[in-house]
């Protein structure tokens, strides 16, 4: 379980090699991008997460000492609070999509160019205004932002999708009989999506605060 | 047979749950710390390299930012993830996963940096 998670981590390297990169070279643009992502919104998702980590966490204990009842919870309560990041993930791509933030055809540099036609951003950054190419660039931001917490969304779909199969055998009885490799290996899986999920969350929402 | 079994349940450290509720506090508290630290401007340093008008400026909000984020990174890695009641073979694993890691950061940037070294 450790060697796939060490190709995830190169996998997803790449991704944050991208990122720190591209906001080296175009500061200005994925400043004032990262200005649109709510981090009342970020902040609730890294919550939410954390707490399906330590219920994770309490779900590997309940099978070591196998409480059934307690196991059956545990992943169940794993299993909401994953729907629940999903979903607050999905109002905020909601947002993007309204303000034609999603990087493609549709894609415009508006809150960018006239940062006063954004109220609600502009309010409480006072970006100043960004010109031509600059403006450009944070179509690159909203690109790698949608390409890190995608492929972070759909390692979430996954794991919620392996934990309904895990409630339905955990209710049967399986991993409660001292076999608990399969619950550790699932818990270890899920730890490392919310550690990705710990960075991101640094590294789009916060440090362009200022 | 059954002797094996002991000695296999004997080496499977089961970590308490008050572990787990402290653990958890303390992410809350990484979290609530890092969010805080966003809402202020945390300055910067100019770090000179030589003599010459080079060398490159610190922001400390990104720096804290990242440290809280690692901090809660070991923190996972560590206790939810037990890695501290692991073998060394796996200690030995994450450890090779975080260094391949940082080497592909540093490789990468060092070639950027470098490329027109000079010519500006």
């Amino acid at each position: 379980m450790w060697l796939f998670l060490l190709t995830e981590v190169m996998f997803f390297g790449g991704l944050f090699m991208s990122y720190l990169l591209m906001r080296n070279w175009y500061y200005p643009a994925f400043v004032a991008a990262s200005h649109q992502l709510d981090v009342r919104w970020g902040t609730a998702n890294t919550v939410t997460l954390i707490l399906s980590s330590f219920t994770m966490a309490m779900g590997v204990w309940s099978a070591e000492t196998r409480r059934k009842g307690l196991l059956v919870l545990f992943l169940s309560l794993t299993f909401a609070l994953g729907l629940v990041f999903l979903g607050i993930k999905s109002i905020e791509y909601h947002e993007k999509w309204e303000k034609h933030h999603i990087p493609g055809i549709r894609y415009s540099t508006e809150s960018f160019t006239n940062p006063a036609s954004d109220p609600e951003v502009y309010k409480e950054y006072h970006d100043q205004a960004l010109h031509g190419d600059m403006a450009d660039k944070t179509e690159m931001y909203f690109f790698l932002y949608f390409a890190m917490t995608g492929m972070h969304a759909l390692h979430m779909i996954i794991g919620i999708a392996i934990l309904g199969y895990m409630i339905a055998r955990a209710r049967a009885g399986a991993y409660t009989t001292g076999h608990v490799t399969y619950v550790e290996n699932f818990g270890l899986y899920w730890h490392f999506v919310d550690i990705i999920w710990i960075y991101l969350f640094a590294l789009l929402y916060l440090i362009s605060r200022h | 047979m059954s002797e094996a079994n002991a000695q296999h349940e004997q080496e499977h450290h089961i970590v308490s749950p008050m572990t787990y509720v402290i653990i958890l506090l303390v992410l809350l508290a990484g979290t609530a710390l890092t969010v805080l630290a966003s809402y202020f401007d945390l300055g910067e340093t100019r770090l000179a390299l030589g003599s010459l008008d080079t060398g490159f400026t610190l922001y400390w909000n990104p720096v804290v930012a990242l440290a809280i984020a690692t901090t809660k990174m070991l923190c996972v890695v560590l206790f939810f993830m037990h890695v501290k009641y692991s073998t060394k073979l796996t200690k030995l694993t994450v450890l090779s996963g975080l260094f391949t890691f940082l080497a592909l950061i540093a490789m990468t940037l060092s070639d950027y940096v470098s490329r027109a070294w000079g010519r500006w």
